[in-house]
């Protein structure tokens, strides 16, 4: 750790971009035009599962206004046996995803894309392609998928040498679990089920496209990676990256959904095909169809242990739905379902399920909230047990600096424990409950992530600071970023710009997800600006003619060392500046490195719930979320990331999921009926922010986001049982459900 | 095709003239037409709150409202919301309680806010999170959003 | 294609006359939440609209005295509410109206379009219905006026000929000690469509219940006045087993569907549940 005066870092200081969101200013993706631009609009699927025996696109492309269609033959070809990795995604999948080439595999799978005068055009050409499909029977739901007689959606994908639906697996193994169940005084096992979620994001997905004749290509869009769409796009369309500039455009919400890209790569094909600009927006019941919801789940855990309150055994096995297309987040839900606990016999299992549904895409802490529902929830049933505190008893095996976890690595200083302590000293754990009132705790744990990241830091000529990084800006990392430049340079921070750069302008940086952003952009701006710093002093230097050893930089100037490096004036920044040119020329500096050292995150939460028992009907009266931030640079920010995430978590609980109906079709594409919680639905969200510095980073970042959504469900599940004397093992908690529960009770 | 409605209207207190299709709604005139993008098109169907305009100082979704309704009435959104150059009080609360995050709901929810408080400036919480309910917001859980506009409420009172 | 138009006629008759010029190819446009929904999603296209809120007979909020009020079609949920008469005399009616949507939907929708859209789940139908308001309909043949539950034919259909437009609604005298309330089941606190709806209409004489009316919403392919819970209310003293029998009788009155916003166990048992609740602020009102 840096010592520090901390005049900026831990100040709830005015975003750099705040004043263009007030206004209506700022420019999201679809808020940009280009001069004679046109407008795509995509065809989907009218089935859920598909062969697709031919496309006839004469006829819309004889529609006047017409100017371009295109399909999967449009797109480069990826062989169905050769991987291609990108990321965690594979671009065989992704480019089936973007433009369906063999089948079609879910209700809203693009088909073909046609670019027209106007969007009214483009959408009457696409009524006019004639795709002859031969149907198949469709698997929706887990259980449908992974029966022996289920319809296969892959005929490579093997499981158990037969044609299966389950893409793949993944363990974590620990101690002896047979032994340690034999040992255990008290077993608990319980099967639960959690209901696909969609990420809720407020802006649709939208792009514009420019190709031009020599291939040099423009793209405006908002997405969690401009570095990620120049990619994907380049792979789609084969042109080369050198020739794409991915503009990042201000982004309204991602939450791991705009980690892939959908829209991007075709209309770039229908721009390179019509030699105009391409303008596309998904409609919000585009989004629902056939962007990436989470999972849905179906779970078994079972946990063993002493009398005396030790776990000493415990075993979790996950289906998690993947969609279309292999890759479900079955490693957060086996990898940290467990990690809050020094656990010595363990066993967790993840199966990857496809089904005809959209493919899924991330969603904050992708698969930890599923795992962590479960384990939680049994937790809470020991301890019950037991008759132990269920905060007490997660403190009696609570995982600490040198625990080795589950899920592999062996903790360095961590604050778990003191998200438990700061939870039972909390006067929300020991307020009076009514009844149909009742209290649920729970905890969670995200692994959080380094990986590439760049930052540019350069002094103004009049003296003051242009920060770039890399990596789109959700939550508010620009004002981090500032805090922390103006921290370090010791000078005012309306002197500091944060900017986040294009693919041309910035150089490769990682997506914004994993809770990555801060931890790694502090880094490489902590190291730009230290670099400058180092320019500064040695231009000083070459101003007073003395050794650059001899120069301190300290709130902002460069001054003596001391007595002996002579008596000057200290010389401000916009001094230093001014004499720029004469004593070597522009000063900046910047940073890449592949970041590593993120370090898990931990947070136990306290909720408070009243139930209409005769409505079934859970209000949430009273929450308070305690996490482990490593460093809060900008508190206000984290405070944010933690009710929201808690706020996401309450709709997954209680009211939030897909419903398909009896053809395989989403029943709930939009905000009516896919219900996400509004603001009449919730009390204020309290947050405790402990701070257990990251011994791996300059400031001590630890992510924040996405550990949030981890405890809510349980933390939930648990507070109704505490309320009406009845666990529900299924997700959403909705009134139907939760009604017809009580009844059987 | 359709023939083209010629309407006249008041924007942000400036006349405004623009042609429109018979189905165009107001959204689809400002964004369009007019490059007043600050009002979002998300669900275009009541449901989000992030197009709401006032029309005749009564909040409305301009996705649900046809533009050729806007003939002779006023029509104000946030672009009309500073003030002689400067923020307006709601503005200033938001960026001070970092009530916004990515920012797409924060037009909607300021032009929202701002209809609450001409009518009531003094709501209770409870009156805040209902008058709001048509605003989703996906990033913040509300609470910074009611907070600002708890803490604006407050300014109002004090200045008035 | 055929040319699309918009009209904003001034007049019922000019109104009526465009609308059945067109029948069957034109929309009532009042406040739009309903219908631009359906356009913009391509359910509808119409190849007329009339506006018709440039009419005042369908834009204006008469009050007759004693409680009787003639409310244009078109008035918005915000506007009626900014009329504390209204308010004092029909709190059920204009609680359901104000139940429908965001503030930002209460800005346009209104009673008309509420019961012209004919969804089974309507809020404001069944507090209409309970109040026992009749609807004022013109066509070219002139004028009739019938009771609000004669009104819906099934989802998405009105009793209306293709050829009459809804001008707006007479609510009766109101009787001494009568009050009304209206109950809705939501999961969220706003912005959901009813699951049940339930209002009750009730005149108290003293502790005796003399007259109710009560009907349920979103339970049925129209609002149901149910009847025969009116008639074990009125006359007794609405001791527990009465009120219990009359919800039982809600139950029994629905005929609803299993679909993503409920199911048919959940909207009977919530039926009950909700008369029982409306009943009780109706009964708090009437003595007030």
């Amino acid at each position: 750790m840096n010592e520090m005066s901390n005049k900026w870092i831990g100040k709830n200081t005015i975003r750099p971009d705040g004043a263009e969101k007030v206004t209506g200013r700022a420019e999201y993706a679809a808020d940009t035009t280009m001069p004679g631009m046109l407008w795509g609009k995509i065809l989907r699927s009218p089935y859920p599962h598909a062969t697709i025996k031919s496309i006839d696109t004469k006829k819309a492309e004889s529609l006047p206004g017409v100017h371009a269609v295109a399909t999967h033959d449009d797109s480069v070809d990826f062989p169905l046996d050769t991987p291609v990795i990108l990321g965690i995604q594979d671009m065989r999948w992704m480019a089936r995803n973007v433009l369906a080439k063999e089948k079609v595999l879910f209700h809203g799978h693009p088909i073909a894309a046609v670019a027209a005068k106007t969007e009214e055009i483009a959408q009457k050409a696409c009524e006019l392609i004639e795709v002859d499909y031969e149907v198949h029977d469709w698997a929706i739901e887990i259980n449908d998928a992974i029966k022996d007689d289920a319809p296969i959606l892959h005929d490579f994908i093997k499981f158990d040498g037969k044609p299966s639906n389950i893409a793949g697996t993944l363990e974590h193994k620990k101690g002896d679990i047979d032994k340690g169940f034999e040992e255990a005084d008290v077993i608990i096992e319980k099967d639960f089920e959690t209901a696909a979620v969609h990420q809720g994001y407020l802006e649709n997905h939208a792009c514009l496209v420019s190709v031009a004749p020599d291939d040099k290509t423009v793209i405006w869009s908002s997405s969690q990676g401009q570095f990620m769409v120049r990619a994907m796009t380049s792979f789609i369309t084969g042109i080369p990256q050198s020739n794409i500039r991915a503009i990042p455009a201000e982004i309204g919400g991602g939450f791991g959904g705009k980690t892939i890209v959908y829209l991007e790569p075709v209309a770039a094909i229908l721009s390179k095909k019509s030699g105009r600009p391409v303008k596309m927006m998904m409609t919000r019941e585009e989004v629902m169809r056939a962007s990436g919801p989470t999972s849905a789940s179906k779970s078994t855990v079972k946990i063993g242990a002493t009398k005396d309150g030790k776990i000493i055994a415990a075993k979790g096995v996950f289906y998690l739905q993947a969609g279309a297309f292999p890759g479900s987040p079955i490693r957060g839900a086996a990898g940290c379902c467990l990690a809050p606990y020094d656990i010595p016999n363990a066993h967790t299992l993840g199966y990857d399920v496809v089904s005809n549904r959209s493919k899924v895409a991330a969603y904050r802490a992708p698969g930890a909230p599923i795992g962590a529902y479960a384990v939680e929830c049994v937790l809470d049933e020991i301890a019950e047990s037991l008759n132990i505190c269920p905060l007490e008893f997660r403190l009696k095996n609570a995982a600490k600096e040198g625990t080795k976890a589950v899920h592999g690595p062996t903790y360095p200083k961590m604050g778990y424990v003191e998200t438990l302590e700061a939870a039972l000293k909390n006067p929300h754990y020991k307020l009076p409950l009514k009844k149909c009132q009742g209290r649920g705790v729970a905890s969670g744990f995200w692994f959080n992530a380094g990986g590439e990241s760049c930052a540019q830091v350069n002094i103004t000529e009049d003296g003051n600071v242009a920060v770039t990084t890399g990596h789109p800006d959700i939550g508010g990392s620009r004002a981090s970023i500032a805090n922390i430049t103006a921290e370090l340079l010791g000078i005012d921070i309306n002197r500091v710009s944060v900017t986040i750069g294009d693919t041309a302008s910035i150089g490769f940086s990682n997506l914004t997800g994993g809770s990555r952003v801060l931890f790694a952009s502090a880094l490489v701006v902590t190291e730009s600006t230290k670099q400058v710093i180092d320019i500064l002093k040695d231009r000083a230097a070459k101003i007073w003619n003395i050794d650059k050893e001899a120069i301190d930089w300290e709130n902002g100037v460069a001054k003596p060392a001391g007595d002996n490096a002579g008596k000057f004036k200290p010389l401000t920044l916009a001094e230093i500046a001014d004499q720029a040119t004469p004593t070597g020329g522009p000063i900046g500096a910047g940073h890449q490195v592949n970041t590593v050292g993120a370090e898990g995150g931990f947070a136990t939460h306290i909720c408070d719930v009243e139930v209409d028992v005769e409505l079934g009907i859970a209000r949430i009266l009273k929450y308070t979320a305690i996490q482990d931030v490593g460093k809060a640079i900008h508190p206000a920010y984290v405070e944010g990331q933690l009710q929201g995430g808690v706020v996401q978590g309450i709709g997954w609980a209680l009211n939030e999921e897909y419903i398909y109906n009896d053809k395989g079709k989403l029943d709930n594409p939009g905000f009516l009926d896919y219900r996400i919680p509004v603001c009449s639905d919730l009390p204020m969200i309290d947050t405790v922010i402990v701070e257990v510095p990251n011994p791996k980073h300059p400031q001590g970042v630890r992510g924040v986001g996405e550990v949030p959504i981890v405890p809510p469900l349980a933390a939930i599940a648990n507070a109704i049982y505490n309320a009406v004397g009845k666990r529900f093992y299924s997700l959403p908690m909705s009134p139907p459900k939760v009604l017809e529960g009580l009844e059987q009770k | 095709m359709s023939k083209k409605i010629h309407v006249t209207t008041s924007i942000n207190g400036e006349e405004t003239e623009y042609l429109c299709e018979p189905y165009d709604t107001m959204l689809d005139v400002l964004r369009n037409q007019l490059n007043l993008t600050g009002s979002k098109e998300v669900c275009s169907s009541g449901d989000c709150g992030a197009c709401s305009v006032t029309l005749n100082d009564r909040l409305v979704c301009s996705c649900l409202m046809l533009a050729a309704e806007a003939e002779g009435q006023e029509i104000r959104t946030i672009e009309g919301m500073t003030e002689n150059g400067n923020f307006h009080v709601l503005q200033q609360k938001f960026l001070e309680h970092a009530a916004l995050q990515c920012g797409i709901c924060t037009p909607g929810m300021l032009v929202a806010a701002k209809a609450l408080l001409d009518k009531n400036p003094s709501p209770t919480e409870t009156e805040i999170r209902f008058w709001l309910a048509g605003n989703l917001c996906r990033c913040t859980g509300y609470d910074k959003i009611v907070r600002a506009v708890q803490a604006a409420s407050e300014e109002i009172k004090e200045s008035a | 294609m055929t040319e699309t138009q918009y009209l904003s006629p001034k007049t019922i008759d000019e109104a009526v006359n465009l609308y059945s010029k067109n029948q069957g190819q034109s929309k009532i446009l009042a406040g739009g939440t309903d219908l631009l929904v359906q356009i913009r999603s391509g359910v509808l296209s119409p190849e007329t609209i009339i506006d018709i809120k440039n009419i005042k007979e369908i834009s204006e909020i008469k009050n007759n005295g004693e409680g009787s009020f003639t409310i244009g079609a078109a008035v918005s949920g915000a506007s009626l509410e900014e009329n504390e008469e209204f308010k004092d005399y029909w709190p059920g009616v204009l609680e359901a109206l104000r139940l429908i949507g965001s503030e930002q939907i209460q800005g346009r929708a209104s009673l008309g379009g509420n019961l012209c859209n004919a969804s089974p789940a309507g809020d404001s139908v069944p507090a209409l219905i309970a109040s026992g308001a009749t609807a004022n309909v013109q066509g070219p043949n002139g004028k009739r006026n019938l009771p609000v539950e004669e009104i819906h034919a099934g989802p998405g259909k009105t009793n209306l000929k293709n050829d009459e437009i809804l001008i707006n609604f007479d609510f009766p005298t109101k009787e001494q000690g009568s009050a009304d309330a209206y109950l809705r089941m939501i999961p969220r606190t706003e912005m959901d469509i009813a699951v049940v709806g339930c209002a009750v209409n009730i005149t108290m004489d003293e502790d005796t219940c003399i007259n109710a009316r009560v009907a349920l919403g979103a339970v049925a392919p129209t609002a149901v006045l149910v009847n025969e819970a009116a008639k074990l209310l009125i006359g007794t003293k609405l001791d527990n087993d009465v009120i219990e029998k009359a919800a039982k009788c809600c139950e029994d009155a629905c005929n609803p569907i299993n679909d993503k916003r409920g199911t048919i166990f959940y909207r009977k048992r919530v039926s009950g549940v909700l008369f029982k609740r409306a009943l009780k602020i109706a009964v708090e009102r009437a003595k007030r």
